[in-house]
């Protein structure tokens, strides 16, 4: 059985089932992430004046958080470009800013990976602090979504780029979805940042 | 996004929007360094990330050209976003409020 609507445009609203599928999930995961900044909020006034303290202590590190801010930043212009390549029809350019992407997500993670280190070094623990258990959370749920998306481009960059010679726009339209879910995680730590290393 | 694109123009848009995060991001780092109260810093920082994820969000996922029904189901997420931040705040409200009234309840007229 063929599954309809997975490239044409579905009458009513004007959308293949990919794009609709991909934003409501975004919007399932604005929930999820909304519920851990008001319980950031929650926490940060129940702090009682000692939330400054606190993150005194944590000593996170700005430049790198920084760094790691312009890297995902980078990584959403190569995603948006693997995507204007696919529309222009140039596969190899697609795969470049494909891996380009991906790269960048591996970046983001092996400065996480340090920064991370660098706080168990210095016996900083989810249960050393308030301020430390809602940074690791958050943050930690971020990585792992670096991680998903990671996958997922991978998947379309790699293998899953055989179907451009069979079915373009498909994979065309599944860059998008798979761009728009990159650009989510990417809006996230636009928050995450200045929240947790700036104010 | 719509069908009929120019891919050139979008990318030159793409490039202009990458710009204006790198100065957005310097901004908000720069503002850290500002010797300003904390909610003055944290309404100067917000903003800054406000306008960097209006621009991620209308560019970068083509919401400034996108279908209604994507538009009616992001209006709805936004207000339960909204309802879902103003929660916390609303408690520390009433608690303030309830503090404020045990004082006055104990104060001698």
């Amino acid at each position: 059985m063929e599954i309809p609507y997975t490239v044409e445009a579905h009458p009513e609203t004007g959308l293949n089932n990919g794009k609709i599928g991909i934003w409501l999930f975004l919007t399932s995961e604005v929930m999820l992430f909304g519920a851990l900044f008001a319980t950031f909020i929650m926490l940060r006034i129940g702090s009682d004046g000692n939330w400054a303290a606190m993150q005194a202590e944590a000593e996170l590190n700005i430049p790198l958080a920084t760094l790691n801010t312009a890297v995902l930043i980078a990584s959403s212009l190569t995603m948006v470009m693997a995507w204007a390549s696919l529309m222009r029809g140039q596969l190899g350019r697609f795969k470049l800013f494909g891996w380009m992407t991906v790269g960048c997500g591996g970046i983001f993670l092996v400065i996480k990976y340090f920064e991370y280190t660098a706080k168990f070094e210095h016996h900083h623990y989810p249960e050393s602090s308030t301020f430390l258990a809602i940074y690791f959370a958050m943050t930690g749920l971020h990585a792992l979504h670096v991680i998903g998306g990671m996958a997922w481009n991978a998947y379309f960059t790699g293998p899953g780029s055989k179907v451009f010679h069979t079915n373009r726009q498909w994979l065309t339209d599944r860059v998008e979805h798979s761009g728009l879910f990159w650009h989510f995680v990417d809006l996230v730590w636009i928050f995450l940042f200045p929240v947790f290393y700036l104010l | 996004m719509s069908e009929h694109v120019d891919i050139d123009k979008q990318v030159r848009v793409y490039f202009l929007v990458f710009g204006a995060l790198m100065v957005g991001t310097a901004a908000t780092v720069g503002a850290y360094y500002l010797d300003v109260s904390v909610p003055v810093a944290l309404t100067i920082g917000l903003f800054i990330a406000s306008v960097k994820a209006s621009l991620v969000a209308c560019f970068f996922m083509h919401l400034i050209d996108e279908k209604r029904i994507i538009y009616w189901t992001l209006a709805l997420t936004v207000a339960f976003f909204i309802a879902l931040m103003a929660l916390p705040l609303l408690t520390s409200v009433t608690d303030q409020v309830g503090e404020f009234a045990e004082v006055e309840a104990h104060e001698p007229h």
